[in-house]
């Protein structure tokens, strides 16, 4: 993204709109909207270079609540409006916000061709694996089983997983948080922000009313060091509260195991580190289930490539889109033309 | 060296017959390169003065099973030393290139027309497949015309021999052989095709050089050969068309070209977004090599994307143009229905087609008139105009622009098939002579709110994304009047809606009234046409009050919202006969608007009206 530098320096409150907010009181997406406004002003964009779109639901509201430029569009379409506010001007710093049933169902093919054109976006999916807005039904990230109005028996579907589709789909970079972490959602909304081309950030968002507690066995404080695990591009993939536990490849095959650090002659070295640029450990960290295995939070992929816009503008040269305009009169005349005289005489041209 | 003929005026031995217009057919498989063979046939009938009409006819499938009658492409042409208004009714010359395009354009031709065919693919096989029973050159079947068979396929392999292509290779000459032969028929200079084959085949000298002696040799055999039937020289003299720098354009071509002159002269940038449909295509195509003239094109995974992206460019302060056929405008009504909302300017074009559903592709139809005004859900008016011929598309494209960023609203821009694909002799305008629309974005901090509007068109004012103090959230959700934030107040709902209907209402003030093309403005019948239907009525007008019938023409560029003056127009006839190319879409509007006794003509077969029936249904109702 481009950073420009702020006349003032802003506070959290001066990305805040005048709007009320409506979702219901202790809904997940008030952790996020409040960790985007504190980042904000870290970044140094003025608030009019920011543009906020998203699609329909209630995550989907959030542009309401930001004092930049906003647009609430319509379901699941977000990602392809944002691309073309990027056609028409690359200055401008644009977010996506879009829930599961937004980007994944009625907006998936939207999603996946973003991601692998790699324009220019910042794209945060909140997911609570419920259709909230429309008042409770499955979504195609609700786990098999799930009971709702319109699955009173259980879905029976499989669902899909928000990074492996974003992974599969050719993203750049994808990252993992949750609504509650709120030093974690920032760090992962200031490396988005640092990523030129489609930044994918999955937020586990806690639905309250329809599908409290979805994420609890991982995100629970009681049981959050064991069942998560931060990764950091660098660092040994390590996790539990005392940081004893590992992952490395399970000798002889291409699959994580969890190993303890000091139990069996496994030391750190014989953890994995995690490097960020490696789109099969990222498949992989996207892939790890409780109760085996921790979830996987932070920068599970970030291997930048050019982005969508960049690649157009290069490829029409100098006199780009935004320069001087060439002259429509030449190019009518060209090829074959003939004068017709006063008389009607003909002449080639 | 072969392409170095001069371009000097043909000898002839035989005296030719001046003739004021021909109507000329060529037809073939898909694989003949009829297409290309037409549009050389225009070419060097527009450069000897002549006016003209084409009519390329080809099937959807891009290369099917050889011989079959579903593979026939044609392209058919009317050129003449008078004004020129449609491709014709009926062939004076058909060039069949095989049996199957024999069968399928012999109901067309002319009575006593003219019939060339390449006796070398008349094997029984090749009869067979093409479903005649016998052999049609021997049975009497061809007995109504003057026919002339030739084995083009031996003589254009004679003409080639010295090359050393494959047998297949020589034979995709065949074309150019024929194309000789009409060029010597109608006494035409093979240089500027001889050019174009240098040019076209740069990088395989031995194919262009192939195909320019196919061309010589096609002509040489008119010039020599003694042939029977209508085979003879004809002159066509130039048309009296009004001075200027002429070329030929498609209306695809005009059409985008057309919004390059109005994003230019509107001062905006243009997104062009669009996905692959038959027949809009072609607008893609023109505009994708058009970045220098402040053209981004983008190709997006669906026409929804393809809508939505328009918008979203739209929104940011640039031109955002979406371009389709009627399956998917289909799928763009949710996102246009976004763009009345949130007041945003977007110009929709539909390149109608044939059929519900898939329909046929590359046949003609006028049947999305119903769509473009009414398929939305709720009270949803947008801007609703269309083309009537391949140079309109030029005009009509620069007015979207104009009604779309002045008034801050979708115009769904309705051209069809036979328009999009058929040439005419256009005399260039001089762009720099059209007269500036510039656009405006807000400024004025003071007081600054969403929703502020012009007060005379009702117009939001446009605000730029990256404008300093005016941030603002806009969206598909009703909004207050005032504020513009989301509301669901029932007297502010109605307030909106009335908006919408009003805001689009109004822009008859900004229109023409409707003018009168042909006749008086009152009288026993009026023909009301709108779109492509220009070409046979005019036609069709022009002989009917050259007999002495009282009929006037009236044609829409205007279908939503209607001229001011219309009703009342309308109501000065005894008479209004509404020819269309569907069920009868338009009659509806204007039945329902004006309470008139309107009587349709309509027509679904995937082809355009021919004049002889459009004279024959107002006979029928001034005769009786
Ligand atoms: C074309 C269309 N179809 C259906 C809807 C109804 N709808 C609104 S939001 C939504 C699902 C929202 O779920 P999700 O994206 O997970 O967001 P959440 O409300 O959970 O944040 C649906 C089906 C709509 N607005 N538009
Ligand atoms: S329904 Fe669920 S997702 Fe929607 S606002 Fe309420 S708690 Fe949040």
């Amino acid at each position: 993204m481009n950073v420009t530098t702020p006349p003032k320096k802003l506070t959290d409150k001066d990305f805040a709109s005048d709007q009320e907010i409506r979702w219901c009181p202790g809904c997940g997406d008030y952790g996020v909207l409040k960790a985007l406004q504190r980042t904000l002003p870290e970044l140094g964009v003025p608030r009019e270079k920011l543009v906020f779109v998203s699609g329909i639901g209630c995550s989907s509201r959030f542009p309401y609540y930001m004092a930049t430029y906003g647009f609430h569009t319509i379901h699941g379409r977000a990602p392809a409006i944002a691309t073309g506010i990027k056609l028409a001007n690359r200055d401008l710093d644009v977010w996506v916000i879009s829930g599961d049933g937004d980007g994944l169902s009625i907006g998936g093919n939207h999603l996946l061709h973003a991601l692998r054109r790699n324009v220019d976006l910042n794209i945060l999916l909140f997911n609570n694996e419920i259709y909230g807005l429309t008042k409770g039904q499955a979504s195609p990230t609700s786990r098999p089983g799930t009971r709702s109005p319109s699955t009173p028996g259980g879905s029976v579907d499989y669902p899909i997983s928000a990074a492996r589709f974003a992974l599969g789909a050719g993203a750049h970079f994808v990252a993992r948080s949750v609504d509650t972490l709120q030093p974690h959602l920032m760090e992962m909304f200031r490396r988005a922000h640092a990523h030129r081309g489609t930044s994918f950030v999955e937020i586990f968002q806690n639905c309250l009313v329809y599908n409290d507690g979805v994420f609890a066995h991982f995100t629970d404080r009681e049981v959050a060091d064991d069942a998560q695990i931060r990764v950091k591009h660098g660092e040994p993939l390590l996790f539990g509260a005392a940081q004893d536990r590992g992952l490395r490849l399970k000798p002889g095959s291409l699959e994580l195991e969890v190993v303890k650090v000091g139990e069996g002659g496994v030391g750190v070295g014989d953890v994995l580190v995690h490097d960020e640029t490696s789109p099969v450990l990222a498949m992989m960290l996207a892939s790890l289930t409780p109760p085996a295995f921790p979830v996987a939070l932070g920068v599970l992929y970030c291997n930048p490539g050019a982005c969508y816009e960049d690649a157009l503008a290069a490829q029409a040269g100098p006199k780009a889109a935004d320069g001087p305009k060439a002259n429509l009169n030449a190019l009518l005349r060209r090829g074959a033309t003939w004068t017709v005289q006063e008389g009607g005489r003909i002449a080639d041209a | 060296m072969v392409s170095a003929i001069a371009a000097k005026a043909e000898v002839i031995a035989a005296p030719r017959r001046e003739v004021e217009s021909v109507v000329v057919r060529f037809a073939g498989d898909s694989g003949d390169g009829i297409q290309l063979t037409g549009s050389q046939f225009t070419m060097s009938t527009a450069l000897v003065g002549n006016d003209l009409a084409t009519f390329p006819d080809f099937p959807a499938e891009i290369r099917a099973p050889v011989g079959t009658t579903f593979g026939v492409s044609a392209f058919q042409i009317n050129f003449g030393a008078r004004r020129i208004m449609t491709p014709g009714d009926a062939p004076d010359l058909l060039i069949a290139l095989n049996p199957a395009a024999l069968k399928v354009n012999l109901d067309a031709v002319k009575a006593g027309g003219t019939i060339v065919i390449d006796t070398g693919t008349c094997t029984a096989r090749n009869l067979r497949k093409a479903g005649f029973a016998g052999n049609p050159l021997e049975d009497g079947t061809l007995a109504p015309f003057k026919v002339t068979g030739i084995d083009v396929s031996r003589h254009t392999e004679e003409a080639l021999t010295r090359f050393g292509l494959s047998q297949k290779d020589m034979l995709r000459c065949k074309n150019m052989w024929a194309l000789g032969l009409v060029y010597w028929m109608y006494g035409r200079s093979r240089q500027a095709t001889v050019d174009w084959l240098n040019r076209k085949f740069a990088k395989r000298p031995e194919i262009a050089e192939a195909n320019i002696a196919a061309l010589n040799a096609g002509h040489a055999f008119g010039e020599t050969a003694e042939m029977g039937g209508g085979l003879s020289g004809f002159t066509v003299r130039p048309a009296a068309l009004d001075a200027g720098l002429y070329r030929t354009v498609s209306g695809s071509e005009a059409l985008a070209w057309g919004l390059v002159a109005g994003a230019q002269l509107a001062g905006l940038k243009m997104v062009f977004s669009s996905y692959p449909i038959t027949p809009a295509s072609s607008i893609l195509h023109t505009l994708a090599p058009l970045r220098d003239y402040g053209v981004t094109t983008f190709q997006a995974e669906d026409e929804i994307a393809a809508v939505c992206s328009a918008i979203g460019a739209s929104y940011a302060g640039a031109l955002g143009v979406t371009s389709s056929s009627g399956p998917g405008i289909a799928l763009k009504t949710e996102a246009i229905g976004l763009a009345i909302g949130t007041e945003l300017p977007l110009v929709v074009v539909d390149s109608q087609r044939a059929g519900p559903s898939t329909g046929m592709p590359t046949k003609t139809e006028q049947s999305d008139l119903h769509q473009a005004v009414f398929g939305r859900n709720a009270d949803s008016p947008v801007a609703v105009i269309a083309a009537r011929s391949p140079s309109d598309c030029f005009e009509v494209a620069i007015e979207a622009v104009r009604l779309a960023t002045k008034y801050m609203t979708p115009v769904i821009l309705l051209t069809d098939g036979f328009v999009a694909n058929a040439a005419e002799p256009w005399r260039i305008p001089d762009v720099d002579t059209l007269p500036s629309m510039p656009v405006f974005f807000a400024t004025e901090l003071e007081g600054f709110r969403p929703t502020r509007r012009d007060p005379e068109t009702q117009a939001r004012e446009w605000v730029l994304p990256g404008t300093p103090g005016m941030e603002h959230r806009i969206g598909g959700l009703e909004r207050d009047f005032d504020t513009g934030n989301i509301s669901y107040d029932p007297a502010n709902h109605q307030k909106m809606t009335d908006l919408r209907i009003g805001k689009i209402a109004g822009i008859a003030r900004d229109i023409p009234a409707q003018a009168v093309e042909a006749g008086n403005p009152g009288g026993r019948l009026a023909v009301v046409g709108w779109g492509s239907t220009f070409g046979p009525i005019s036609r069709a007008v022009d002989n009917l009050r050259g007999a002495g019938l009282d009929v006037s023409h009236i044609h829409l560029r205007y279908i939503w919202p209607l001229p001011a003056n219309l009703g009342d127009l309308l109501a000065g006839f005894e008479h209004v006969l509404v020819p269309e190319m569907n069920a009868g879409q338009l009659i509806t509007l204007l039945r329902s608007r004006y309470l008139i006794d309107a009587e349709g003509l309509n027509k679904v077969s995937g082809q355009p009206f021919k004049i002889s029936e459009i004279e024959a249904a107002v006979r029928a109702r001034l005769e009786a």
